[in-house]
This record gives structure tokens, C-alpha cells and sequence, in this order.
């Protein structure tokens, strides 16, 4: 791929297929996904569910095998190799720590099955309490401690035998949303000290978006966008991407001309606007477009405006207040995003007339 | 678990390079696992449970040898004589009135049986139901206890309180109301009583186990909509809890059809079931493919019974969803 | 619940039904009152079952002393381990190869089979048994227990195999994941997770399945090779008109197994609800 050659990949997947079941009740999990995730990366794999993003964590722990496709452990080919023969962990959603065992016992089993001895495991164990602040728990049993610190016991569980790369299947589901955001920093901190590579499977695309080195976008069994939280944010390259990320306005434009992947647009109000063209996008023709609600503004001065429109709804958020518009000549709403300050008291009346700002780079042409 | 045993035996090397030959030989191979962690069960069920009813089927079929067993020649006369008898010196055939009344009875005192157990029964079990959640557990351990008793011992108990100088005429003869005992003990009523006694707890235990999952808000609901107590009984808890009311009739129903123990404790030798009627044909009747026959006519009504529950229980199920 | 009385007409129950504690009561009062009895007089220090003349373990010792009842006692529980022993690794691995699987051909077949003791009329089984048994008898000439132990073992299967498919069903199917994650081999995983999950149905199951042996009389009474009694059907030879004290006490004895066995069953299965 086009990553350096010296250093492979820490897991490839190449045109992995997955399919359940058979004849009619035949399921394609996974279609012809291909993939590259590097050394030390905290890379997630977000979508909604059935998207395929948990099969594809499954085939790279080894608890299922493709239908096609390879799957490459650095370089090295997996797809057939058993869970128990790869150096790769899993911190599973449900936790599934052992029940008749210790905290100790859990975070040591990995270690005792690579038959580390009694002396090195517990010294190991010692240190993975230590990284997870759980020193003083080692010798309860598992039910006896609460949903977070189960949550630090998983991950120690994983991380104690230090795989090559960290699995994790929405592991901060269960937890309630002020522990999450604690387990979100602790989650960066771990990789960060560890140096291991994570692979996080979410729904959470918040989470997703505050954690992630890079996403991977799935949606029905395929990848559709990979890239950097910002480049998945600003610049989705589908439909899809940019509806299942934050809110979106979308709109049919006209390319005019087209330049180093960016482009000359028409808009239906007869504007020209400058934006960025996503790979594979059209050159020519009518293209959809998307705006982000909070890089678009509203103004008094209708004339030199991108976009006119009539205010139907203003929706007050505390830290935002959202317009919700009818643009002329009619199509989806068009929202509005705009930061309130102290200052800010402008009383727009829902039926006013106004016009739209668009910011600079805030256009972005998809793909269909 | 099984996926990963199956796929242990793959290792890089040997592994097919394309997909579908790989994943086919670790169904194989999980398959193969499969049956051989079945193997022993089968083989002993095949051995000691299924295998020996066909010899019973085969047994039906043959003439009977004149001190027990067989001799090994087709016949039908065994099945002939399950229902009918032939008088040699008038050369007539007519219906067997021994066998017939014994069928009769075995039917008539199971349905007896099982109609008493369901109008005890059915109370107990809501009884049960409608206790504080802690307490159930115990009310229930209560009711398996006596189940999990040997049948014999339960018999013998029942047997104790209704013979002649048992204590219930022991009672009543102390009390004065009465001179001479009640013959209880070798009739009927003794019988059904004692069948009754060792199988209640299988009437009591499905219906509980329906009862317990009933949503008592239905029933304010019920109440709710101007119904009285005894239209809730009718219209509201009972249809949610018919499934368990079947499961218990047909637990009780089967094994006091195929009774063998009780009527020949209670029923002293007189009173005979289709149990004690097969168990005849191997004794002192010596004829072995009569009671071969016997057996599969039994067997033949409790398949017929289950088949009929069975059919109760999916169609409920296509209805409810 | 009051059946009547100031509090139920003042206070409405949705839960009462007229009646119903009544017989519940008459019920529980029914199952128990007759055992009671037979236990109560096994200690009688009289030969009558229906007069109460003092204590006494008179009817243990001469029970005790009686050789046949040694005997008896002796093939009852040498045949009731054998066969829980057996029936229960049979079914142990007959339930781990029929749950958390997909359906496969032939499992329908294979409940039904697991099943079938239960089905099938013990008075059935029995005659079948002792048809087939006898064609063995004649050709082999072996006349030993083995002919009891195979019978009870298959009547035990179904009951030792519910409990422990129960746990199996119940079982977290992501702690075996867990375990080949953390680099256990499937034999490793099975013996440190699988195994001691499984357990107390396993405990369960062997537990159910020697109280139904030891209590078998319909099967055992025509399996049996003339002299081979165990203590059901030795108490069943003794019965003439009246059950006499020495099988009241034999009775107890048994009673108290099985009540002891089912107590540890019932509350090894409740503590893990």
C-alpha cells in the first residue's frame, strides 16, 4: 500500500469478504473490505449497527475466518490462524471477564497460558493493576467490583500479555455517560503509554470523533471513507458519511470548473462558490454538495448572499441557537448553527426574509 | 467454543489457500467433534431405550412358546387377541371383555385422575404464584420434594392411611361414627386416590411455571373493566396459563395410563391396569407376544396423546405470534 | 391472605380468589401428611403401623441386621453410581454437542432420543428391556449387574442432561472467546473455563440422576435376574397386606437420601439464578 515499506502495516485487510449462513437466509457481513491500519494508531471503525464493524474486529481476533479476502498481522497472513495463536487481544463489550476468577487471576490468564511463570505473572499483574489504578482490587472476585473498574480489569486483561495490536468492541457501551468520558481519556492515555496499536469499534460518533487517530466509516458491510477525524468531518465523502456525522445540509449545485480537487460550483440561486471535491466525485454536470450548519451564517444583506431563504423555526440550544430556513425555490430545510455570545440579541422573527452566508472552504462535493 | 476447537486443527501451513475449502473442512471437522461427544449417549440409548421397542414390535409378531418367550413364527394372533377372543368350541369371535374392561378402566381412571389433580392442582399453583417473590422458592421446593420421592415409599404412605386399620378408619372407629372399616384399600377409588398422590406435584409444577410469568396487571386490567372475580379466573388468567394446564394434564395422564406400581399395591392384584395386564403376559400368562402387543397398544395411546399436545403447543405458538 | 373477614371486604386484592388458599393448603397438607406418618411410625416401638406404643430405632436395627436388606441396599447404591457416573459424562458431552450450535441434520433425532425415557411408559421400557435382556442372557450366559446398570444409565440420561444444559444455555458465550483470545488452547479452555462454569449443573445432574436410580422400581423389578433385588423392589417382594415397620424404617432411610440429594440440587440451582 502506500504506507512505507520499511514498517508493514500493524493489520491489513485485503477485499475481506464475510458471509453468514447460506441460501436464502445468506448474509453478507462484510463485502470486499480492504483496509490498512499503522503501527501505533488508535484507529476506529464507526457505523451503525449491522455495518459489519464488529465482524471485521471478529476476523481480526480470529473468532471467525473470512469467506475471501486475506487478513495480515504485519505482514504476515492470519485469516486462518486461531484466536489463541495470534498476538492480538480483545477488550469485549460485555467485558466477559471470568466469573469463578480473580480480578488477579483474570488480568494474569493470558500470561499463565503463554506459560509465563508464577513470579514474572504476578509482577506483570502487579504493573497492569498499576496501569489501570486498580491496585487494591486484585483479589476480589469480579462480581464484587463495579462496572468501571470490570471495564479496567478488561482492559488490563488485554493489555497485561502486550499483543501487537488492542481489540476493542464498543467497550465503553455499558458505561453511564460521565464514566465514559473518563474512560475516553484513560482510553488515549493507555495507548499513548502503551504504544500499542488500538482498533475501537463504536457507534459513538462523538466518540469516535474525540478519540480516533484515524476512522473508518462503514455502513452496509463496506468502508466508505477513511481519514482523520477533521478530514472525515469536513470533508465527508458521501451521503452517508456526512448524515451519520453531525448534522448536514445538502444541496444540488452545478460545477463550473474544476482544479487540484477543488471546484467552481453554481448554486440554484445562481452563486458561484468555490469547494472541495471528494475522490471519485464528478467533474462535470449537477453534484450534490453539503454545508455544515455552523460553517454557514445568516446576513441582512440579501444581495451579495450565497442563498436566500424565509426563517421557519429558531431553535435555542444555550451554546447555540440553530435557524432552521425554506430556501427559495424550496428543497430539504437549511439549518443554520451559530455560536451565542452575551452579546447577541438580534431578534430574527420567524417569516423574515433572509440571506445565507457560506464560509470559506465550507463546500464539499460528494461523491454520488 | 466449537467454532474455535474446529479451527484449531488448521494451521498456517496445511491450510487450503482459498476460503471455502477452508471453512468446509472446519465444519467437518466441528461436525465429526459433534458426534463423536454424542457417541456414547446414543449408543447407550440405542442399547437400553430405543433399540429394544422395536424387538417388542418384532416380539408382537410372533407365537408364544409355551413356558414364556417366543416361538419364532409369523403370527397375528397377538394383536388379534389385544381386543378380541374366539371361542374354539362355538367357534365364535367376540369382543375380549376382560381386556376391553381393563382398558377401560386405565382410561377412565387417568382421566379421573388427571381431572382431580387439575382441580388441586390449578389452585395450589396460583396459591403458589401470588406468594412474595421470596418466599415462592420455598413453597416450590415444597411441592418437588414429594417428586423426587421414591414412588414406592409414596405409595406405601397412602397405602397407610386408607387400609382397614389404617388411620383414617382408625380415626373414625376412635371417634365412634363408624363400627366396622371402610374398605377402602383394592378398589378403585384407591387406586385413583394413590395416583393422584404420586403425580399431583406434575400437575402443579407446569402450571406454576406459566402462573409465575403471568403479568398481574392483566388482571387489574381485568378487574379494571368491570370484570368479577370469577370472570378474571375464566376469561383473564386461565386462557394465559392453558399452556402449562395442558403441559400438567398430559404429565399426569401418561404415566397413570402406563401405572404399573400403584394398582398393584392398591388395587391388590384385583383391579388390574394396562400395566399390571402386561406385566401378566409375562408372569403367569406366558405369553409373551400378547404382552408385546399390550405395550405397543400403550405405547401407541401416549404417542397419540403427545402428538396431540404437541400440535396444542405450535398452533398456540402460530397464533400468539 | 385471609379467606374472609373484615380485611377483605374493606381491602380489595386483585390476587384472591375464594377458595383457592383453602385447597392449596389442603393440598400441601395431603402431600406431606401421609409421608409424615410413615416416618413418624418407623419409630413406633410397637409392631402396629396405627398405634403408638413409644420410640424406639427397633425397626433400624432389625433392618440393619437383615442380610437381605444389606444386600439390597449394597447393588441399590452400586448400581445408582455406576449409572449417575456414566449417565452424567454421557450427557455432559451429549449437552456440549447439542447447545450453542447451529441446528444441525439429525438434532431433532437426537433430542428425541435424549428424551425418550421420558416419554416412553416405564412399564414399556421395562418389558422391552427384559425381552432383550433375556436374548443377551441366553446366548452370553452373563447374568451380572451390568444388565441393571445399562438400564438405569439410559433412564438417568434425560435427567441428568437437563440441568446441565440449562447452565450450558445459560453460559456467556463470550467468555470461551475470551479465553482463546488470551491465548488458551480449546483443551485449555475447556478445562479452565468451560469445565468449572459448567459444574454445578453437572453436580446437578449427577445429583438427580442417583435419586432416580435409587428409586427405580418398575425397570429395576424386570431387568433383574432372580436374587439381584435392590431395596424398592425388595420392600415391593415384602409387601403382603400391610407394610411392616422394618420397611417404614428402609423407607425413611430412603427418603432422607433423596430429600438430602434434591435440597443440595435446589439450592446449588437457585444461588446461580
Amino acid at each position: 500500500m502506500s504506507e512505507g515499506k520499511a514498517s508493514p502495516s500493524a493489520v491489513e485487510a485485503e477485499t475481506v469478504t464475510k458471509i453468514f449462513g447460506s441460501g436464502e437466509t445468506q448474509v453478507t457481513a462484510l463485502n470486499e473490505v480492504s483496509v490498512a491500519i499503522r503501527q501505533n494508531e488508535f484507529f476506529t471503525l464507526l457505523g451503525p449497527s449491522g455495518c459489519g464493524k464488529t465482524t471485521l474486529l471478529r476476523l481480526i481476533a480470529g473468532f471467525d475466518h473470512p469467506t475471501g479476502g486475506t487478513i495480515l498481522l504485519e505482514g504476515q497472513d492470519i485469516s486462518y490462524l486461531p484466536p489463541y495463536k495470534r498476538p492480538v487481544n480483545t477488550v469485549f463489550q460485555n467485558y466477559a471477564l471470568f466469573p469463578h476468577m480473580t480480578v488477579g487471576e483474570n488480568i494474569g490468564f493470558g500470561l499463565e497460558m503463554l506459560g509465563q511463570g508464577k513470579a514474572e505473572r504476578d509482577r506483570a499483574v502487579g504493573e497492569m493493576l498499576q496501569l489501570v489504578r486498580m491496585d487494591e482490587l486484585k483479589d476480589r472476585k469480579t462480581d464484587q467490583i463495579s462496572g468501571g473498574q470490570q471495564q479496567r480489569v478488561a482492559l488490563a486483561r488485554a493489555l497485561a500479555p502486550h499483543p501487537k495490536v488492542l481489540l476493542l468492541d464498543e467497550p465503553l457501551s455499558a458505561l453511564d455517560l460521565k464514566l465514559r468520558k473518563e474512560m475516553q481519556i484513560e482510553l488515549k492515555r493507555l495507548q499513548h503509554e502503551t504504544g500499542i496499536t488500538f482498533i475501537f469499534v463504536t457507534h459513538d460518533q462523538e466518540e469516535a470523533l474525540t478519540m480516533s487517530d484515524r476512522i473508518a466509516v462503514m455502513n452496509a458491510g463496506r468502508i466508505l471513507q477513511i481519514g482523520s477525524p477533521r478530514e472525515i468531518y469536513d470533508h465527508p465523502a458521501e451521503r452517508f458519511v456526512a448524515n451519520f456525522i453531525g448534522e448536514t445540509n445538502f444541496l444540488e449545485a452545478e460545477v463550473v470548473s474544476t482544479k487540484n480537487g477543488s471546484a467552481r460550483l453554481r448554486l440554484p440561486s445562481g452563486k458561484m462558490v468555490a469547494a472541495a471535491l471528494a475522490e471519485g466525485a464528478r467533474t462535470e454536470g449537477k453534484v450534490s454538495i453539503v454545508v455544515r450548519p455552523e460553517h454557514a451564517g445568516l446576513t441582512s444583506a440579501k444581495a451579495k448572499a450565497a442563498l436566500t431563504g424565509r426563517l421557519e423555526n429558531v431553535v435555542y440550544f444555550g451554546t447555540d441557537t440553530h435557524y432552521h430556513l425554506r430556501l427559495e425555490g424550496g428543497g430539504e430545510p437549511f439549518i443554520v448553527r451559530q455560536q451565542n455570545s452575551r452579546d447577541t440579541e438580534e431578534k430574527l422573527e420567524p417569516g423574515s426574509e433572509v440571506g445565507i452566508e457560506i464560509g470559506k472552504n465550507a463546500v464539499q462535493v460528494l461523491r454520488d | 467454543m466449537s467454532e474455535l476447537a474446529a479451527s484449531s486443527r488448521i494451521s498456517v501451513d496445511d491450510a487450503p489457500q482459498d476460503a471455502a475449502s477452508a471453512l468446509q473442512a472446519a465444519e467437518r471437522q466441528q461436525a465429526k467433534r459433534r458426534w463423536l461427544l454424542l457417541t456414547p449417549a446414543l449408543v447407550i440409548l440405542l442399547l437400553a431405550a430405543s433399540g429394544p421397542l422395536l424387538i417388542v414390535l418384532t416380539y408382537s409378531f410372533l407365537k408364544p412358546g409355551d413356558y414364556g418367550g417366543v416361538i419364532w413364527q409369523f403370527s397375528t394372533e397377538a394383536w388379534f387377541n389385544v381386543f378380541l377372543q374366539e371361542d374354539i368350541f362355538e367357534e365364535t369371535v367376540t369382543f375380549s371383555d376382560a381386556h376391553l374392561s381393563i382398558f377401560w378402566r386405565s382410561v377412565r381412571l387417568s382421566l379421573g385422575t388427571t381431572l382431580m389433580a387439575l382441580l388441586i392442582g390449578f389452585p395450589t399453583a396460583y396459591f403458589m404464584a401470588t406468594r412474595p417473590a421470596s418466599s415462592r422458592d420455598l413453597w416450590l421446593f415444597l411441592i418437588t420434594i414429594p417428586f423426587w420421592t421414591n414412588l414406592l415409599i409414596r405409595t406405601f404412605a397412602i397405602m397407610e392411611v386408607i387400609r382397614n386399620e389404617g388411620i383414617i378408619n382408625s380415626i373414625l372407629i376412635g371417634l365412634g361414627i363408624i363400627d366396622t372399616p371402610i374398605q377402602m384399600m383394592f378398589t378403585d377409588f384407591a387406586i385413583m386416590l394413590g395416583m393422584l398422590y404420586v403425580y399431583l406435584p406434575l400437575m402443579v409444577l407446569p402450571i406454576y411455571a406459566s402462573m409465575e410469568k403471568l403479568d398481574f396487571r392483566l388482571v387489574e386490567a381485568g378487574y379494571d373493566l368491570y370484570a368479577t372475580r370469577w370472570r378474571v379466573l375464566k376469561r383473564v388468567i386461565f386462557p394465559l396459563v392453558k399452556p402449562g394446564v395442558i403441559a400438567g394434564s398430559i404429565l399426569v395422564f401418561i404415566p397413570s395410563l402406563g401405572a404399573y406400581v400403584t394398582p398393584r399395591v392398591l388395587g391388590g392384584g384385583k383391579n388390574l391396569m394396562l400395566g399390571n395386564l402386561i406385566e401378566l403376559q409375562f408372569g403367569q400368562g406366558r405369553n409373551w407376544p400378547l404382552g408385546a402387543a399390550l405395550s405397543i397398544t400403550l405405547l401407541a395411546i401416549v404417542m397419540i396423546a403427545l402428538l396431540a399436545y404437541v400440535r396444542n403447543v405450535s398452533r398456540q405458538e402460530n397464533t400468539h405470534g | 391472605m385471609a379467606e374472609a373477614g373484615t380485611s377483605s371486604q374493606t381491602r380489595f386484592s386483585i390476587k384472591r380468589q375464594p377458595g383457592f388458599t383453602t385447597i392449596a393448603i389442603v393440598c400441601f397438607l395431603m402431600l406431606y401428611a401421609p409421608i409424615i406418618t410413615l416416618v413418624t411410625y418407623s419409630f413406633n416401638a410397637g409392631t402396629s403401623v396405627a398405634i403408638w406404643e413409644g420410640f424406639s430405632w427397633r425397626w433400624y436395627e432389625a433392618a440393619w441386621q437383615n442380610e437381605q436388606v444389606q444386600d439390597a441396599a449394597a447393588r441399590s447404591l452400586i448400581v445408582a453410581a455406576f449409572a449417575a457416573l456414566i449417565a452424567t459424562t454421557a450427557a455432559t458431552m451429549a449437552a456440549l454437542a447439542t447447545t450453542r450450535t447451529k441446528p444441525y441434520r439429525g438434532l431433532t433425532t437426537v433430542y428425541a432420543l435424549i428424551n425418550q425415557p421420558l416419554m416412553v411408559p416405564e412399564i414399556v421400557t421395562a418389558v422391552a428391556l427384559l425381552i432383550f435382556f433375556a436374548v443377551i442372557k441366553v446366548n452370553t450366559g452373563y447374568q451380572g449387574l451390568g444388565y441393571l446398570i445399562l438400564a438405569h444409565t439410559a433412564f438417568c440420561i434425560p435427567f441428568a442432561y437437563l440441568p446441565i444444559r440449562a447452565r450450558l444455555e445459560g453460559m456467556d458465550l463470550s467468555l470461551e472467546s475470551a479465553a482463546a483470545d488470551l491465548y488458551a488452547t480449546p483443551w485449555l479452555t475447556f478445562r479452565r473455563v468451560t469445565l468449572p462454569l459448567l459444574l454445578p449443573g453437572i453436580l446437578a445432574g449427577a445429583m438427580l440422576a442417583f435419586v432416580i436410580s435409587l428409586d427405580d422400581v418398575v425397570i429395576t423389578e424386570f431387568v433383574k435376574t432372580p436374587g439381584q433385588d435392590t431395596l424398592p423392589t425388595y420392600m415391593l417382594g415384602q409387601l403382603r397386606r400391610v407394610v411392616t415397620p422394618e420397611v417404614n424404617a428402609i423407607s425413611t432411610v430412603l427418603l432422607t437420601i433423596s430429600v438430602v440429594l434434591v435440597s443440595v440440587f435446589f439450592f446449588l440451582n437457585r444461588r446461580k439464578r
